[in-house]
């Protein structure tokens, strides 16, 4: 039985089968590609006809292999140039998960599209040459992915048939990466020896390496934690649209609809609304297929509440013991997206906090950081594209906002020009008063 | 506090991205419509659209634009679901822009191409400002490109080399006047997610994405059904068939897979052991050249 029958099956058996998002990162050739292109065949995901595609165009190129590249390079000017330039995106399923892989380009070129593959990102793998070791690329991802607290981490080191599927060389990259990784406050690392190409250690053990004792590849995808990932303590709903009908069946309704950020929503609960301060009780959490007894990040549900009081989109419903800031001094890891115009001292923006929308004037850059060192430049008074900074900002009205490390939904924003409406800036909260 | 108890499966996840998905367009975006083709994509974005906003209506007409090809089974499923709604429908005619001369007859008789400039006049004269597609990410190479708010200029031309980023679920709707943004709640659907959501949520579907008997031709290498759209070449064997259909575009252009799958479930354990892609399988007009899909879209198709 196919993997997607086995899928099927576990649907039907009413098994839940979850949802994984990854990112992969590593530097040009040390087998990205390859490797989606073998968890995407090895899985049955990888469709004939694509594959054929694939073929054709690599055998017109004279390229000496299918070039699996290709599968993910879907623009015209990524096949013409031979570089991955955007995020792409890809699907596959196994009996216990449904993956989203967004593949993400590796140049520093393109770090706005890893910081993108990897704001929503449960996990990331991040791939390295066994015979090259750890590169300045290798690094910057790691950062990259602990700046967004991307919580699993996995560290592929591949081609271990180019270094004989040597054991030395194997734990001296993991050493390395593992002394790197710890001063970036990384919550879960794996390393797993890989052969992209071969196929060792992706859907099953390998026998060329039975000195490894970790799970293959696919396996660790398959059961690594991430239901604990979800922050279920602190209340916070963002209200997204005021369902009011206006209809002759269902009248005085009024819901608040939302995607839980985080906490447990349940009816009875006493909660606080922000920016206003009012409390109130839960009277129904509701669904299009009826009223639930709890909601949980994450659900769009609809919210009632027992007293009338004025809500609007962008306000926040929490608990009246655990709330987030109110905040209009913002401190905040900014990574900075537009080629045009760098972000600057006292440049104003408008902001996307949430559901909330707000304008901004940057108050003060403390320091450029240099991704590759780690080298805090205090001197720095621009942020260019691509560059990560420390920026503290002043917003029109308050900002209903937590650290990022506490809460990812409620922490981060992006930063968005005025006069070309382009999304410039993705923006983390270090610190709320 | 367990987080074990606390888990959702991922069709609940998919479900409850589209729906967050849908209600920011309607919280951001003055003038927005559903593009609802009678296909099973376009009609699952219906029941998320039903359940966003549930227990009001669905805050926004429905677009159909018409190449004058229509399967008639998908015709009358459009209207009943239409007047079952309550929905305002807009109809964007390739016939009747033919017939004014905004567009011309293509030489190959497939009208997939001149749809483009019909729907970028209907959004013009309506003046919607937010497009919503069932294009999916798993369905094309160009699509896996897409943003979930993927702007379009005044000119409706997609720009697959400038999108602005995309994170976390902060979805830039920003725009001018005269520009839009086309939104894709399903991208993050596969096929079988799709059809294991039409079973899970009992959606009837028009009754030709079920097996049936008919009269096809094989023509490349795909049958297609013998229509006043698609009369059988002179030489072309005109046989009797048990097929299905994957997808449902033009009638002149989409093509039928053989199939026994006559019932939801038969057909997710076929989706599920298939090789080749719904595209692959059916579209003619995707086999046009390697970037088909990608130049339609930058003149601004879905
Ligand atoms: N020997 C060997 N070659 C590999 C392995 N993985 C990838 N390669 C080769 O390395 C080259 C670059 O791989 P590719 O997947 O395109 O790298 P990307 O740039 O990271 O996507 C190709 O020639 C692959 O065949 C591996 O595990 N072993
Ligand atoms: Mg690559």
């Amino acid at each position: 039985m196919s993997t997607e029958t086995l899928a099927t099956a576990a649907v039907a058996e009413g098994r839940p089968m979850d949802l994984l998002r990854f990112a992969t990162a590593g530097s040009v050739d040390d087998g990205k590609s390859t490797l989606i292109g073998r968890l995407l065949y090895d899985t049955k995901s990888l469709f004939t006809d694509q594959l054929a595609a694939v073929e054709a165009v690599s055998a017109a190129r004279g390229d000496e292999y299918t070039n699996l590249a290709l599968l993910t390079d879907g623009l015209r000017a990524e096949r013409e140039q031979g570089i991955t330039i955007d995020v792409a995106y890809r699907y596959f399923a196994t009996p216990r998960r449904k993956f989203i892989i967004a593949d993400t380009p590796g140049h520093i070129q393109y770090t706005r599209n890893m910081v993108t593959g990897a704001s929503t990102a449960d996990l990331a793998l991040i791939l390295v040459d066994a015979r090259k070791g750890l590169v300045e690329q290798s690094r910057r991802h790691a950062f990259l992915c602990s700046l967004l607290r991307v919580p699993h981490l996995v560290l592929c080191v591949n081609k271990m048939d180019l270094v004989d599927f040597s054991q030395e060389v194997f734990e001296r990259i993991a050493d390395e990466f593992t002394a790197f990784a710890a001063k970036l406050d990384v919550p879960d690392l794996t390393v797993v020896p890989i052969s992209a190409l071969r196929g060792d250690n992706i859907v099953s053990r390998s026998e060329n390496m039975p000195w490894y004792e970790g799970p293959a590849l696919l396996h660790h995808l398959e059961r690594v934690h991430i239901a604990s990932d979800r922050n279920l303590v602190d209340v916070r709903f963002p209200v997204q649209y005021v369902i009011r009908p206006q209809s002759t069946t269902v009248t005085d309704y009024r819901g608040y609809a939302g995607q839980v950020a985080s906490g447990v929503l349940k009816p009875g609960d006493e909660v606080m609304v922000l920016p206003s301060g009012f409390t109130s009780r839960i009277a129904a959490v509701e669904t299009a297929d009826g009223p639930v007894a709890e909601a949980f990040p994450p659900m769009s549900v609809t919210v009632r509440l027992e007293n009338e009081i004025d809500i609007s989109r962008g306000d926040m419903i929490c608990r009246p013991n655990n709330a987030p800031a109110v905040a209009q001094d913002i401190e905040a890891m900014v990574c900075w997206m537009d080629e045009t115009r760098p972000l600057q001292v006292g440049g104003k923006y408008s902001i996307k906090h949430t559901t909330r929308a707000a304008r901004a004037i940057v108050r003060g850059l403390h320091y450029r950081l240099d991704i590759n060192s780690l080298h805090r430049d205090e001197s720095a008074t621009e942020l260019g594209l691509n560059e990560i900074g420390r920026v503290r900002l002043r917003t029109t009205i308050p900002l209903l906002a937590d650290e990022y490390r506490r809460n990812r939904t409620t922490g981060g924003f992006i930063i968005i020009d005025e006069a070309t409406n382009r999304t410039v800036g993705a923006g983390m909260i270090v610190e709320t008063p | 506090m367990t987080s074990a108890a606390y888990q959702v499966t991922h069709l609940d996840a998919l479900e409850a991205e589209s729906i967050f998905v849908m209600r920011e367009v309607v919280a951001e975006l003055e003038r927005p419509v559903l593009l609802f083709s009678g296909g099973k994509d376009s009609i699952v974005m219906l029941r998320l659209a039903q359940k966003a906003f549930a227990p009001g209506h669905i805050p926004f007409p429905v677009m159909h634009v018409d190449t004058g090809h229509n399967f008639p089974e998908v015709l009358d499923y459009r209207d009943r679901r239409v007047a079952e709604l309550g929905l305002q429908l807009v109809v964007a005619s390739v016939p009747e822009a033919l017939a004014s001369g905004l567009v011309r007859e293509p030489a190959d008789g497939t009208r997939n191409r001149i749809q483009t400039p019909v729907l970028l006049e209907a959004v013009e004269k309506h003046r919607f400002n937010a497009l919503f597609g069932g294009a999916r990410r798993d369905e094309e190479k160009a699509r896996a490109k897409e943003r979930m708010f993927s702007f379009r200029d005044e000119f409706g031309q997609w720009d697959p080399k400038n999108q602005r980023p995309e994170l976390w679920a902060l979805y830039n709707g920003r725009h001018h006047p005269g520009e839009s943004i086309r939104v894709f709640p399903l991208s993050n659907w596969t096929e079988l997610d799709v059809w294991h959501y039409i079973a899970r949520e009992r959606i009837e579907l028009p009754s030709i994405y079920y097996a049936h008997d008919r009269e096809v031709v094989e023509r490349d290498g795909m049958l297609y059904a013998v229509n006043e759209f698609l009369p059988a070449r002179a030489g072309e064997d005109r046989f009797k068939a048990r097929v299905r259909y994957r997808t449902v575009g033009d009638a002149s252009c989409t093509a039928a897979v053989r199939s026994d799958a006559d019932t939801v479930e038969k057909v997710i354990d076929e989706v599920a052991a298939t090789r080749i892609t719904e595209r692959g399988a059916t579209r003619g007009d995707d086999r046009v050249s390697e970037a088909a899909m990608e130049d339609r879209k930058r003149e601004g198709y879905f």
